[in-house]
């Protein structure tokens, strides 16, 4: 028997949309028989994992928070999976965006002005772009797997993170903590709606995720850079016959998506956390890759797969306090709609056939 | 001296005024190789039609074994232990190996057969799994079923009709190896084929008909390719010469070398070409010999190594880009229509994009902005003018059949009104109408005064539409002569490999002492050259 996968020629556009609604569907499936089987009941896990977080103010400031850095991420990884360039290593970009941006309240705790945090986040900018274009560079030079590059890199920057909060950065009045010191408020980013009725933690670091989920749709559908990236992605000879340079649009995709991760880096330090600490992000850079895909590679799509992922985050954390469940069911619920994702958008293009072999042999 | 296995005493086909065969007379004794050498039309296939009973000669008498026979229809030929290997194949690809086997031996108890075609394909070295479908084999394998349906029937007589042509150089040897152990059998073989180096390094016989006739027969490893060449066309093959054309070239070729950029690839070596305004070069040569590195070379999806080995309307771009070169009056149309001159996925408005992203193309706005609309009308007018038929500019390049789309992919060019364009293989793959269409474009293009390379294996094509024809063999180029100065045979020798340098004439100094030890094996490249082109 042999199990044949064969391209459908005419996916119709609807299935498309469908298919990551069907992927949460059968995820909420495979969730209820996990809740089932560690003996609680699913109907009431479900609500509490999914419902409840949305039912507070605070608690849709939270979402916010966490939706931000994932959709910034998920953006520019869209711009690298659809130019066919794998980068994996966003986390580690995130960790060096989020070092080089707070050199300045770090470095120079007397800073203050206008002028800090729009120096920051150009920083984070830049620290992500450099991070990734070491394994754009040993990529399009040498060659390297892009892949283990940037997903080793991503422990390389972590354990620099590390060393930083516990050495040369350490917060000179923090008591031997491993920690900087608490960033000046011309250094952090201003919350959104901090009084009133609506009012909570949420900073601008939503409005810029969607600024930017807006500015690369534009840039994917309106520009010839993002023509150059989909056809790379799609057909990397018909993008050498239409005189696209393959190794440039390779470079430009880990600058892109390192530079928005480092953004992603620079907003959460600046905004939620307000220092650095040895772990900055519950694996952001992680959890955006199957944002990017459940978003279906497209900006808008991302916002919406951001929002959802944020949620599985505080539906964890909310588990654990009504359920006392593991923290740690977020990540399952994660993994488990990545696969979804996976398996709805291969059904989707591609028509499986199974055929026996060997049938008309006499015996 | 045992009895010949064959003879045939002035056989006479007439069909209506023309003698197809003249009072042939010939033996085949067993355990030979025989081949049958002649122009197309020269009487071959209608000398095995008789052989194989699908043809009745008007006179003379055919002696199987020293007795005179009548070979009424195929099945008695079969019952003589004659059997052929058909140049093109008939298989039915939904089906597996064992299952076209039976259908071509409708005689044969079908019980066993896999084994035995099992056995016997691994006795002649010809590996072939009876359950495998034969829509997933190879060229190659498939022929194997063929030569394993011949194989199963015992045969005394195999005859091979161009059994290399669809072959890579390995599989020709396999091939060889096989008829050489039918040969030790005691099996005789006859050998049809274009390829005289093959035939000279094979058989140890050779019959060489011209017009219905036998005009020679001779041992071909004693003779060189250009000589027997010559015999079957009678007398010296047209000279390759220059004719005098004084408008200076669109596109300019001058000692462009290449190496092979993988090892399947080949090299390209001392390329000189001139495509003049006003006229079609066609480059003839079989698939694999360096067409689509010199392709790639032309457009400038690679680089050359000096900027003077191309040169367009006098200006030398070998170190220009393609995209430099499409703002310099060229255009292209690659080999392979999916995933190279078109995005499958992407729909017709975007694929006009691929070539056709520039200001000057109107698609193209300031700040790196694309104009979606421009390129939606630059494609309704490409369907249109080409007749492609599609439901409209937002269908998917891959929802288009082959022939529409390399009619949109063509269209897409010649909407640029290119001063040169370079078309690998215009109508591979596609229907005839299509190819029809496409070919009178071209032709309607040089008339426009612009220049028309054509790199086709189709030679049929290029007869059609090249003013001046080039034969790529191996990584080099022949000089391009006028078509009309050419023969079918003149081209297939060149295409089969000798130094395109010396084109083979009556000057044997220039060729002999090689010549007759074997071909002048131009670089090594040639054996894995094909390989890429195998399935």
């Amino acid at each position: 028997m042999r199990i044949d996968l064969r391209r459908r020629t005419n996916v119709p556009w609807w299935a498309e949309a469908l298919a990551p609604l069907l992927a949460f569907t059968v995820t909420l499936a495979i969730g209820s028989v996990m809740f089932a089987a560690s003996g609680k009941p699913p109907a009431a896990a479900l609500t509490a994992y999914f419902i409840e977080p949305l039912s507070e103010i605070w608690s849709i400031h939270e979402l916010a928070i966490k939706a931000a850095p994932l959709i910034i991420i998920a953006v520019g990884l869209s711009v690298a999976y659809r130019s066919n360039t794998w980068n994996i290593g966003a986390e580690g970009q995130f960790v060096a965006g989020a070092i080089t941006g707070a050199a300045i309240p770090v470095l120079f705790p007397g800073a203050t002005g206008v002028w800090v945090l729009p120096a920051m986040l150009a920083l984070g900018l830049l620290g992500g772009a450099a991070w990734g274009a070491i394994p754009g560079l040993l990529k399009t030079r040498f060659g390297a797997n892009e892949i283990l590059v940037s997903l080793m890199l991503v422990y390389v920057a972590q354990l620099l993170l590390d060393w930083l909060v516990r050495g040369p950065w350490r917060n000179p009045e923090g008591y031997n903590f491993p920690e900087t010191r608490f960033f000046d408020d011309s250094a952090r980013l201003p919350e959104l709606i901090a009084m009133g009725d609506y009012g909570g933690r949420a900073n601008f670091g939503i409005v810029i995720a969607l600024v930017l989920a807006a500015a690369t749709a534009i840039l994917l559908t309106r520009t010839k850079k993002g023509f150059e990236i989909k056809v790379t992605g799609a057909s990397p000879r018909a993008a050498r016959f239409a005189g696209f340079d393959q190794k440039a649009t390779t470079m430009f995709a880990f600058l892109f998506s390192g530079a928005l991760a480092g953004l992603a880096g620079i907003v959460e330090v600046a905004g939620a956390i307000g220092q650095l600490t040895p772990v900055i992000s519950p694996g952001y850079g992680f959890t955006a890759i199957i944002v990017a895909f459940l978003g279906r590679l497209h900006p808008i799509g991302i916002v919406i797969a951001g929002l959802v992922l944020a949620l599985t985050y505080l539906g964890g954390e909310a588990a654990q306090i009504s359920l006392g469940l593991s923290e740690k069911i977020a990540q399952v619920f994660q993994g488990v709609l990545l696969f979804a994702v996976l398996a709805s958008d291969t059904l989707v293009r591609y028509r499986v056939t199974v055929t026996a072999r060997g049938r008309g042999v006499p015996a | 001296m045992t009895p010949p296995l064959l003879e045939i005493r002035n056989l006479t086909k007439t069909f209506g005024s023309l003698k197809a065969n003249d009072s042939i007379s010939l033996t085949l004794g067993e355990g030979e190789i025989v081949a049958l050498l002649g122009e197309n039309g020269a009487g071959k296939s209608t000398l095995v039609k008789m052989l194989f009973g699908a043809l009745q000669p008007d006179s003379g008498d055919i002696l199987w074994r020293d007795k005179e026979t009548v070979i009424s229809e195929p099945a008695v030929a079969r019952r003589l232990g004659i059997s052929m290997v058909h140049q093109h194949f008939s298989l039915f690809e939904a089906f597996t190996v064992e299952e076209n086997i039976a259908l071509g031996l409708p005689d044969m108890p079908r019980a066993g057969l896999a084994e035995k075609a099992r056995t016997l394909s691994a006795e002649y070295g010809l590996p072939l799994d009876p359950g495998a479908l034969v829509a997933d084999l190879s060229v190659g394998e498939r022929q194997r079923i063929e030569i394993v349906r011949c194989l199963l029937q015992n045969p005394t007589l195999v005859i091979m009709d161009e059994p290399t042509s669809v072959l890579t150089p390995q599989e020709v040897e396999r091939l060889f190896g096989t008829l050489r152990k039918l040969k030790a059998e005691g099996r005789t073989v006859v050998y049809i084929s274009h390829k005289l180096e093959e035939v000279r390094a094979l058989c140890e016989r050779a019959v060489i008909l011209r017009h219905g006739k036998v005009v020679e027969t001779c041992i071909p490893a004693e003779r060189t390719a250009a000589e027997l060449a010559s015999a079957m066309v009678g007398g010296a093959i047209a000279n390759v010469g220059r004719t005098k054309r004084t408008p200076t070239p669109v596109l300019a070729v001058r000692g462009l070398d290449q190496p092979a950029a993988t090892t399947f690839g080949t090299s390209l070596s001392d390329i000189n070409l001139d495509v003049r305004p006003g006229e079609v070069v066609g480059i003839a040569g079989i698939a694999g010999n360096g067409q689509s590195e010199l392709f790639a070379m032309l457009s400038g999806e690679e680089l050359a190594a000096k900027a003077d080995a191309v040169t367009l309307l006098g200006e030398p771009v070998g170190r220009i880009g393609i995209d430099g070169r499409r703002r310099r009056g060229a255009a292209f149309v690659p080999e392979e229509r999916l995933g190279h001159g078109a995005v499958p996925p992407f729909d017709l408005s975007d694929n006009a994009l691929v070539s056709r992203h520039r200001m000057s193309d109107g698609t193209a706005a300031p700040l790196g902005f694309l104009r979606h609309g421009a390129a939606r009308r630059l494609a309704a007018r490409v369907i249109k003018a080409m007749d492609v038929r599609a439901q409209g500019t937002h269908s998917t390049a891959g929802s288009l059949s082959g022939g529409n789309l390399q009619k949109f992919v063509v269209g897409r060019e010649l909407d640029a009104k290119p001063k040169l364009l370079i078309v690998d293989q215009p109508t591979w793959g596609v229907d005839a109408g299509a190819a029809a269409n496409i070919r009178q474009h071209l032709i309607d293009l040089a008339e426009s005064g612009a220049g028309v390379l054509v790199i086709s294996q189709d030679l049929d094509e290029l007869f059609e539409i090249a003013d001046r024809i080039a034969v790529i063999a191996a990584g080099r180029l022949s000089p391009a002569a006028p078509a009309d100065t050419l023969t079918r045979e003149a081209i297939g020798l060149l295409m089969a490999g000798p130094a395109p340098s010396s084109p083979p004439s009556a000057s044997p100094p220039s060729t002999s002492p090689t010549h007759a030890a074997g071909p002048p094996s131009p670089p090594p490249a040639s054996p894995a050259a094909e390989h890429s082109h195998a399935h």
